[in-house]
């Protein structure tokens, strides 16, 4: 607790005293929980995937250029979210240690963060394509304006409009490969539109309490674990198909074919475990299977350039 | 689980997907589709350890799902190594699964299960085992290949301890079992790979 308010008197302008090297470190520690690091490394490997999957000689300052920029945009919607979300972020045990929410780091220094690092990560995109930018943008405006400023707190579908702002990076790394937006592209964002169900309703099953703290409606507390498990197997389904179509379209070899048949095999039978069991052990072990699904179908992708 | 162990069969599950990739790229498609099964479901198998625990070796589904592997990798064998045993193995392991499958979804009084099952991976794990070896030993194929069968043997091995270990006879104590699952395991699929590959 001293520690956290020792921390909450540093301030930007404190940044110019003798010991700015000391506070900047802290800072940086304190900003690195605001970025969710591993969500956002998920949705930055979809983006270079999506880049990727196009199979075009390679651009290296281009292919940086995406990466870092996309990051940027990533991290700042994250960051905006962190800002508008800190009142239920502090009411759930899983997020009341997060700076926002602890006080560590006050809400207009958040929000400052954000909007700067959205400002620089958008406009740089904007900078690489025009129509890249736009994608980027679309994934932060669905993210902070629609999802979390908008809908989160007032319906369970929200997570629809999170879905498709999360569907945004890979989209745009597409794009940027291959100047337009092609069926690939939509294919592959529709797989992690659907996805991203299976991943935040076993999320949602598994904290209801936290999401009932914070009153934030959810499938489970709206239509009830039956329906929910339902839409989890449906959805993973849906993802499937469309991830197992654009791997075709895109001309992925044999053998990465039947990797990714059998990771969605997998995928498949734990989501219908999951509906026909209904245990916490099958749900969690679903949640960790669909995010380490998504990280080996990306890889899968990517690999197929080199 | 220890750290060591989720890093062992993390190795396990990287051999398994190389070897879906690129280690069975030149075969016909009843092999390929043979091996795909069998080492789909060990990778699929290892990641559930990764993020499950040893407990997930308490799901009654874990006996029929431990079938495809060794009926699998027979049928692979067969078809490649055994021309007139090919329908008739590939009958008996289609047979066999449902079979387990059967016996072990419902209620029966009885040993029926328990001699399904044994019946069922004898015959598989004796031909993983057996026929790598002889026909190295015959010199129909490379020395190496005999790796497969050493796999074979240790798949042995591994089903034994579990299946003891689940019918409350355990041969070692839960926790030693447990303790050298995850080197079994990654000692077996390396001798899977290397079989197939130097072969």
């Amino acid at each position: 607790m001293q520690a956290g308010m020792q921390v909450r008197r540093y301030t930007f302008s404190s940044m110019s005293t003798p010991s700015s090297t000391v506070n900047l470190k802290t800072k940086f520690v304190l900003y690195i929980p605001l970025i969710k690091s591993l969500q956002t490394g998920l949705l930055l490997s979809t983006g270079v995937a999506g880049y990727l999957s196009a199979h075009i000689p390679f651009n290296i300052p281009e292919l940086f250029g995406m990466a870092l920029s996309l990051f940027l945009a990533i991290s700042g919607s994250t960051i905006m979210n962190m800002w508008y979300d800190h009142d239920i972020d502090a009411k759930m045990k899983r997020t009341h240690k997060r700076p926002a929410a602890s006080g560590e780091l006050s809400r207009d220094e958040v929000f400052r963060v954000g909007a700067t690092v959205s400002i620089i990560g958008i406009g740089w995109a904007v900078l690489i394509t025009p129509l890249f930018g736009l994608i980027v943008f679309a994934g932060w405006f669905f993210d902070v304006i629609i999802y979390t400023l908008w809908l989160k707190r007032v319906t369970c579908w929200s997570i629809v409009w999170g879905g498709i702002s999360g569907a945004m990076p890979i989209l745009s790394g597409r794009v940027l490969a291959v100047g337009q937006i092609d069926l690939v592209g939509i294919l592959l964002a529709l797989a992690i539109l659907f996805w991203i169900p299976t991943h935040t309703l076993t999320f949602s099953i598994k904290f209801r309490k936290d999401y009932a703290n914070a009153e934030i409606p959810t499938f489970p507390s709206t239509y009830g674990d039956a329906f929910t498990r339902a839409t989890i197997t449906v959805s993973s389904i849906l993802a499937a198909a469309a991830i197992g179509w654009a791997s075709v379209l895109i001309g992925l070899s044999a053998g990465y074919l039947r990797l990714m048949a059998v990771l969605t095999a997998g995928l498949l039978l734990l989501a219908f475990a999951t509906f026909r069991v209904k245990s916490e052990r099958a749900n969690f072990g679903l949640f960790r299977y669909a995010s380490f699904y998504m990280l080996s179908a990306m890889i899968i992708l990517a690999m197929q350039a080199f | 689980m220890r750290s060591i162990d989720r890093s062992l069969i993390l190795i396990t599950v990287l051999l398994a997907a190389y070897q879906i990739v690129v280690g069975i790229d030149q075969m016909d498609n009843i092999p390929i589709v043979a091996y795909t099964i069998a080492f789909g479901v060990l990778l699929v198998a290892g990641l559930l350890l990764i993020i499950l625990g040893f407990d997930a070796l308490d799901s009654p589904v874990v006996v029929i799902i431990s079938t495809i592997i060794p009926l699998a990798l027979g049928s692979g064998l067969v078809y490649q190594h055994l021309a007139s045993f090919r329908a008739p193995y590939l009958l008996f392991a289609m047979i066999g699964f449902f079979a387990v499958a059967f016996t072990r979804s419902i209620k029966i009084r009885g040993k029926l299960p328990v001699i399904t099952t044994a019946i069922v991976h004898g015959v598989a794990g004796m031909t993983i085992f057996l026929l790598p070896i002889i026909t190295s030993v015959q010199g129909w194929t490379s020395p190496f290949f005999s790796l497969v069968g050493v796999g074979g043997a240790l798949v042995g091995i591994g089903g034994l301890l579990l299946s003891f270990l689940k019918v409350g006879k355990p041969i070692l104590s839960r926790e030693k079992i447990f303790g050298i699952f995850p080197t079994l395991l990654l000692l077996m699929t390396v001798c899977f790979v290397a079989g197939f590959k130097f072969s």
